[in-house]
């Protein structure tokens, strides 16, 4: 079978699955990052003084006893000199355990606002055929990281909140926006015009550096059932990472097992839901026996 | 041969281009960072923050202390606004500092750019009460205004009022509201409450509003206080050599003949 239009993924597996399934992960996902967002809002909303979540995704106290800190802003702020304390260090060391095990770009898609921004970007591009533009390799997102980390060093201040998007637009629905709507609207128009998957796919050195907190994460997508794949693309079409996908669902002539491995994956769960024939699924990297797939394909092969 | 020399030659120009690109952008912010340490004198910062540079290092923009303050007194700055983007600041003027006794904003920062050996929030510095006008001030043009003293949660320690002769009428006092440095804490209530249009007294950053001494400096009084004697030989009682049948009274009366 040939591989589907752009403007058409998708559509298969509504028609074979129905919609709610063909949806599953993206609607949890938006459930997800909408849910977390109504936290650090629940004092105005469930009134007086009531907060489920305080704080932003810097740092928060959860019923005002479980702290959670970003271990990279918090790691900028000891390489821009300043000694870090038991309670910042706690809250990180749990979010890092919790990313450990899950997957570091779990973060990404499930919790950064930053990407229903740049999951639409993306989505118009398909809808009305917004091909090209600007091309850079996806390791520069790793620069970056490394830049901000140099330049905390060299300011001695967390330079890089100067400007990340990612907490300017989490703060900003939480304590109020300002101009921030400027900065959102100029990802949404770099991810939509200039460069696919621009900002989350290549340059966002928040997404880099859980990708390095993730590279050994439990939780990982697996192209189980990648004998059924009648390569219609849906899955490769839809991927923020693209790059992820190929050696899980075509590794297997080359001993490569069907877990999805890379860290960039973000465990969005979007190519389980576009694929009419139900190649991919949730799994674990252990479960990534290869000889499983190649006995049966020895099976089916004479 | 060939192909490895391109595949060579691709990687040394693809890292180059990458890493150049990057640091431009590290060059622009670094440079906007910079710009950006310099606080407006409005903007004062929560308690227990010693200067801005280690709050910028510290601080990583949650917010925790702006949904602790009891009185919603601090917010987090916004884009385009003169403030260190994120970080939590007060405007006196608008609404002061109302200096709780259990300081929960320092107890809610997590990584301590609010300084925890803050415990007793009369030690906190959030600025300095400076009389800035004054030729404007009410008390200096000889009214009993007073409020920037009444208003003040240290009364008569961080501003105190000093009796002057009012040289204008001749009759009456002018009572100088002074600030002292030792106490106030910046909260701002006298910036606050100040009647004028434009307030007379103003909380200033610390560097701003205090001299110093060149650390050479000594205060002779000071330095006897110490010593418990003075420091100096005592200057040897003056002689005069005048005429015979003259002498010279030191208690004013001047020269004198010699009654002798």
């Amino acid at each position: 079978m040939a591989a589907n239009l752009p403007e058409q993924v998708g559509k298969e597996a509504i028609l074979v699955k129905g919609w709610w399934r063909a949806n599953k992960w993206l609607l949890l996902r938006r459930f997800s990052q909408l849910s977390i967002l109504l936290l650090f809002l629940s004092g105005p909303l469930l009134g007086e003084g009531y907060w489920i979540a305080k704080g932003n995704l810097t740092s928060s106290l959860t019923f005002e006893i479980l702290p959670l800190t970003d271990p990279y802003i918090l790691l900028q702020s000891f390489f821009a000199g300043h000694e870090i304390i038991s309670q910042a260090f706690i809250g990180a060391v749990i979010v890092t355990v919790f990313y450990f095990l899950v997957g570091g770009r779990v973060f990404c898609s499930w919790v950064c606002p930053v990407n229903i921004v740049t999951d639409t970007a993306d989505g118009l591009r398909r809808k009305f055929k917004i091909k090209g533009g600007a091309r850079f390799s996806s390791d520069l997102r790793y620069w970056i990281l490394v830049m901000t980390l140099v330049l905390a060093v060299v300011t001695g201040s967390i330079a890089w909140e100067f400007i990340n998007p990612v907490s300017i637009l989490h703060r900003s629905i939480i304590f109020g926006f300002g101009y921030a709507g400027f900065v959102i609207l100029a990802i949404f128009i770099f991810d939509l015009l200039l460069s696919r998957q621009g900002w989350c796919g290549h340059l966002c050195p928040v997404g880099a550096f859980y990708s390095l907190l993730g590279r050994y994460s439990f939780i990982r997508v697996s192209a189980k059932e990648r004998d059924n794949c009648d390569d219609c693309m849906d899955c490769f079409m839809v991927c923020p990472e693209k790059q992820v996908i190929k050696p899980a669902l075509k590794g297997a002539d080359k001993g490569i097992g069907p877990v999805i491995m890379d860290k960039n994956c973000t465990n969005c769960g979007r190519c389980i839901d576009v694929c009419a024939k139900d190649v991919f699924k949730f799994s674990n990297r252990f479960n990534n026996d290869t000889l499983l797939n190649v006995s049966k394909k020895k099976e089916v092969a004479p | 041969m060939f192909e490895h020399q391109l595949s060579r030659r691709r990687f040394i120009v693809e890292t180059a281009r990458a890493a150049s690109g990057v640091a431009l952008l590290g060059v622009g912010l670094g440079l906007y960072t910079k710009e950006s340490k310099s606080l407006p004198v409005y903007a004062l910062r929560p308690p227990g923050v010693k200067n801005e540079d280690d709050f910028l290092a510290a601080c990583i923009r949650c917010g925790l202390c702006v949904r602790d303050c009891p009185y919603d007194i601090l917010k987090l700055s916004k884009l385009a606004e003169p403030v260190a983007l994120g970080t939590p600041y007060f405007e006196a003027r608008k609404i002061p500092c109302e200096m709780c006794e259990d300081i929960p904003c320092v107890k809610a920062c997590p990584t301590g750019a609010l300084n925890k050996d803050l415990t007793n929030i009369d030690d906190a510095r959030m600025g300095l009460a400076v009389i800035v006008d004054q030729e404007t001030c009410l008390n200096y043009q000889g009214l009993r205004c007073d409020v920037c003293h009444r208003v003040c949660p240290l009364l008569n320690e961080a501003i105190t009022l000093e009796p002057r002769h009012n040289q204008r009428s001749g009759k009456h006092t002018l009572f100088i509201p002074v600030v002292h440095s030792d106490k106030c804490t910046g909260c701002g209530k006298c910036e606050r409450a100040c009647v004028l249009e434009e307030a007379a007294i103003k909380i200033l950053p610390l560097d701003l509003a205090k001299g110093e001494l060149g650390r050479h400096y000594r205060l002779g009084w000071e330095e006897k206080e110490k010593a418990g004697k003075s420091l100096v030989t005592p200057d040897t009682e003056h002689k005069y050599n005048l005429p015979e049948g003259l002498k010279y009274e030191h208690e004013g009366k001047g020269l004198l003949k010699d009654s002798r």
